[in-house]
C-alpha cells in the first residue's frame, strides 16, 4: 500500500500543528466560533449531539495493520472503546473532546493517517472498489488511480472552497462495488474498444442526499494519461457555474440536471481543451511510482482448491455457512478474500471495539499481508488469506463475536448513526437496524432470502444510502413522532437505479413487519434462482406497494394475542 | 427586527461544553453536566436570564450551540425535554445505554 514520502509526511505534521494553533486561539477567544467552524471541519470536527465527532480518512478504504491497532489505541484513550466505518469508508469516533484533538491528529500522524477533508465543501476522501486486487473480473487495480487523485486533491489550491462537498470513487472492474454512478464523480477503468488502450469511463452528477440521481457519462472513453486534467476541467466548470445561492441546490449533480449533460460535457470539453494538459496531469514516473506500492504481494504458488479447507467445510457446518456467505473468490490459486460481518445480529451497523481492532489487525498481520479495507458497505476486508488458513482466521473471529455470515444478505444492513448521534438527523437508524437484524436473524431465513440490500439514513442527507437499498428507509419526523418512509428497487451497482416510495410514512414499530411483508411478497413470486432485486424489476412495484400498504398481517396479531 | 419566536415554557437551557463537546445544562449562573440541576424557566424573565447566561459564556469561550428546550415536568421535579431529539441529547445514544447521561445520571426519563 502507498507510504508517505517525505512531502507527505511534512505537509501533515504541519497540518497538526497549524490545527493545534487553531484550537489555541479558539480558546483564547482570538477565533471567533464562525471563524474557527470551517477550520475545524476541514480537520474532520463536526460538533454532535453529545460530544465532537472525529472522522478520520481511510484513503480508498486500505489501512495497514499498524494503522488499525492506532486507531484501537485512540478508541480507548480518547473515545468509549469503539469507532464506527461509515460509507465513505473512513472512521469515525463519536466521543471526541476537543482538547485532545490536536494529541489525537498526531497520534495518527504518526501512522501516516489524517482528517483531512473528511468534510467541508472540498473533494472528499476517495472512494475504490474493496476487492481491488482480488476480484476476478477487474480490468485494473483501481487504487493507484484513486491515490493519484488524492494527492491531486489534498489542499488544491483552487478547490478548496467548492459549492459543497465533492465525492470521488473509482472502480476496475466489471461489477460495480463501488456505487461510481452515486458519485459527484465516477470513474470506472475500461479498454477502448478498438485500440484496446486503458482509460476511464467519466461518469458526473451521480449522488443521494435531498435531490438524487443516477450519474450520466459524460466521457465514454478518457485516454489514462489525461486524467488529472479532465478531472481539473469538471470541478472548475462545476466551481464557477455551481449554485452557490441554495446549499441544497449546490451539488455538481444538480448544475449537470439544470444544464443538461450536453451543455454540461460542452463546458468541460471546452475547458479542458483550454487547460495546459502536461503541467496538470501526472509526470508517468510519478504515477509508475505510485502504481508500484499496489503491486500484487508475495503470494505463494498454492494449488487451486485447498485440500484442508475442503475438509473443514464439509466437516464444519457452521464454518461452511460462514464461507458460502463471507468467502469472495480470489484470481490467485489458492486464495480468498474475506469479509468480516461488522453486522453481528442485534448491533450497531459499522460498530467496531477496540478488542476487534486489534483482533482483525493481528489477523491481517498473519494472513493477508499486512493490510486489510473498510467496505463502504461498512464491513472489513481481509484481501489475501490462503484458502487453508480460513479456518483458522475464522475460529479467532468467533472468539470475538466477528463471524457472523450474512455478507450481502438481509441482515448486512448500512445504517448512518441516525440520531442516536448526529446532530442533523431526523430520526434514529441504528434502533431500526438492530429490530430488523433480530427480526430476519434465522440463518436458514437469510440464506433462503438471498442477496438483499437494507440501507437506512436518519434523515435526507442520505449517510446511509436509502435511495440505493434495494429496500431503503428513511427516518423523517413527523408530528413531533418518528416516521419511516420506505422506498423499493433502488440498486448501487452497475445497474444503478433510485428506489420509488412505497406510501406513506409508518411508525418505528411497524418498520420490521413492514419489511416482512415485502421480503414475503418476493418470496412468493421470485422465479427460480431469482434474487430480490431482479424479481421487483420482473414484476414491478405494484404487489409491493400493496403489501406494503396492506393492514398488519394475522401472524402479527397472533403474535400480539400470544403475549396476552 | 422582531424577536424569533422563544419556545413554550417551561424550558431549560442546553448547549455543549466548548472543550468537552459534553451537553451541559444552565443552572442560571453555571453550568451542570446532570440534566436534574437545569434551572427550569416557567416564566419569560427566567428564559431571559437563561439566554443572557448562555450569551455570556459563548462569548467567554465556554460553551457554543446554546438554545432554550421545552420541557414536561415530572412529579420530583425534574425536567423532561418534550422533542425526542433533545430528549437523546439529553440522555445519550437509545442503543448503548450504558454511554452518556443515562449512565452517568441514571435513566429517569421516558424516551
Amino acid at each position: 500500500m502507498y507510504r508517505y514520502d517525505q512531502f507527505d509526511e511534512r505537509f501533515v505534521r504541519e497540518r497538526v500543528a497549524q490545527f493545534r494553533a487553531q484550537v489555541k486561539r479558539r480558546l483564547d477567544g482570538s477565533l471567533s466560533d464562525d471563524e474557527f467552524k470551517p477550520l475545524r471541519l476541514m480537520n474532520g470536527l463536526y460538533l454532535q449531539l453529545h460530544a465532537y465527532m472525529l472522522r478520520i480518512a481511510v484513503p480508498y478504504g486500505t489501512l495497514a495493520s499498524r494503522q488499525l491497532r492506532q486507531l484501537a489505541v485512540i478508541a480507548d484513550r480518547y473515545d468509549r472503546g469503539y469507532g464506527h466505518f461509515t460509507t465513505r469508508q473512513n472512521m469515525q469516533f463519536n466521543w471526541i473532546k476537543l482538547r485532545d484533538v490536536p494529541d489525537i491528529h498526531s497520534l495518527l500522524a504518526d501512522v501516516e493517517m489524517h482528517c483531512i477533508q473528511t468534510s467541508g465543501n472540498c473533494i472528499r476522501n476517495v472512494t475504490a472498489d474493496h476487492f481491488a486486487g482480488v476480484a476476478a473480473d477487474e480490468l485494473e487495480d483501481p487504487r493507484p488511480t484513486a491515490e493519484l487523485i488524492r494527492q491531486w486533491s489534498s489542499l488544491h489550491p483552487e478547490f478548496s472552497f467548492l459549492p459543497r462537498k465533492f465525492k470521488i470513487a473509482v472502480t476496475g472492474a466489471e461489477h460495480d462495488r463501488a456505487a461510481v454512478k452515486l458519485h459527484d464523480i465516477g470513474l470506472r477503468i475500461l479498454r477502448h474498444p478498438d485500440t484496446h488502450e486503458i482509460g476511464y469511463e467519466v461518469i458526473v452528477g451521480g449522488g443521494l442526499g435531498r435531490t438524487p440521481y443516477v450519474g450520466k457519462v459524460v466521457r465514454e472513453f478518457l485516454p489514462r494519461r489525461d486524467l488529472l486534467a479532465y478531472l481539473e476541467a469538471i470541478v472548475r466548470v462545476y466551481n464557477a457555474d455551481g449554485r452557490r445561492d441554495n446549499k441544497f441546490k449546490a451539488r455538481i449533480k444538480i448544475l449537470v440536471h439544470e444544464i443538461g449533460t450536453e451543455e454540461f460535457r460542452r463546458r468541460v470539453e471546452e475547458e479542458f481543451a483550454q487547460l495546459d494538459g502536461p503541467t496538470i496531469n501526472a509526470d508517468p514516473e510519478e504515477v509508475a511510482r505510485i502504481a508500484a506500492y499496489f503491486a500484487p504481494p508475495a503470494y505463494e504458488k498454492l494449488p487451486a482448491k485447498s485440500n484442508a479447507y475442503e475438509t473443514h467445510r464439509a466437516t464444519n457446518p457452521a464454518f461452511a455457512t460462514w464461507a458460502d456467505a463471507n468467502v469472495f473468490p480470489h484470481r490467485v490459486p489458492g486464495y480468498a478474500a474475506l469479509t468480516i460481518s461488522l453486522k453481528a445480529i442485534g448491533e450497531a451497523p459499522g460498530d467496531i471495539t477496540s478488542g476487534q481492532m486489534r483482533l482483525v489487525a493481528d489477523l491481517a498481520e498473519k494472513y493477508s499481508f499486512d493490510e486489510l479495507r473498510v467496505t463502504h458497505l461498512q464491513n472489513v476486508v481481509l484481501a489475501h488469506v490462503r484458502q487453508a488458513d480460513l479456518f483458522a482466521v475464522w475460529q479467532k473471529l468467533c472468539e470475538a463475536d466477528l463471524a457472523t455470515p450474512n455478507v450481502g444478505l438481509v441482515t448486512d444492513i448500512i445504517a448512518c448513526p441516525g440520531l442516536d448521534y448526529c446532530a442533523l438527523a431526523t430520526a434514529r437508524s441504528i434502533p431500526i437496524a438492530q429490530e430488523l437484524s433480530k427480526r430476519f436473524a434465522d440463518q436458514e431465513r437469510q440464506k433462503d432470502i438471498g442477496p438483499l440490500g437494507i440501507k437506512i439514513s436518519g434523515c435526507i442527507n442520505a449517510c446511509g444510502h436509502h435511495h440505493i437499498g434495494n429496500i431503503g428507509i428513511l427516518g423523517l419526523e413527523k408530528n413531533g413522532v418518528e416516521n419511516y418512509q420506505i422506498t423499493l428497487g433502488g440498486d448501487a451497482t452497475e445497474n444503478a437505479a433510485i428506489g420509488g416510495h412505497l406510501g406513506p410514512g409508518i411508525d418505528a414499530k411497524d418498520v420490521p413487519d413492514a419489511i416482512e411483508r415485502l421480503v414475503d411478497v418476493y418470496l412468493a413470486q421470485r422465479e427460480k434462482g431469482e434474487v430480490f432485486i431482479d424479481t421487483v424489476r420482473r414484476i414491478g412495484v405494484a404487489p409491493f406497494k400493496e403489501a406494503f400498504v396492506a393492514k398488519a398481517p394475522v401472524k402479527s396479531k397472533e403474535r400480539e394475542n400470544a403475549v396476552a | 427586527m422582531a424577536q424569533p419566536k422563544r419556545v413554550p415554557l417551561p424550558a431549560i437551557l442546553l448547549a455543549n461544553d466548548l472543550l468537552d463537546g459534553d451537553v451541559v445544562f444552565s443552572t442560571g449562573d453555571s453550568w451542570s453536566r446532570n440534566p436534574a440541576e437545569a434551572l427550569i424557566a416557567y416564566d419569560d424573565a427566567t428564559a431571559d436570564r437563561l439566554e443572557a447566561h448562555a450569551k455570556a459564556a459563548f462569548a467567554a469561550q465556554i460553551v457554543v450551540d446554546a438554545y432554550l428546550v421545552d420541557v414536561s415536568i415530572d412529579a420530583a421535579g425534574v425536567p423532561t425535554p418534550r422533542h425526542f431529539r433533545e430528549r437523546f441529547k439529553s440522555l445519550g445514544p437509545s442503543h448503548r445505554p450504558d454511554l452518556g447521561k443515562q449512565a452517568q445520571y441514571g435513566n429517569a426519563h421516558p424516551r
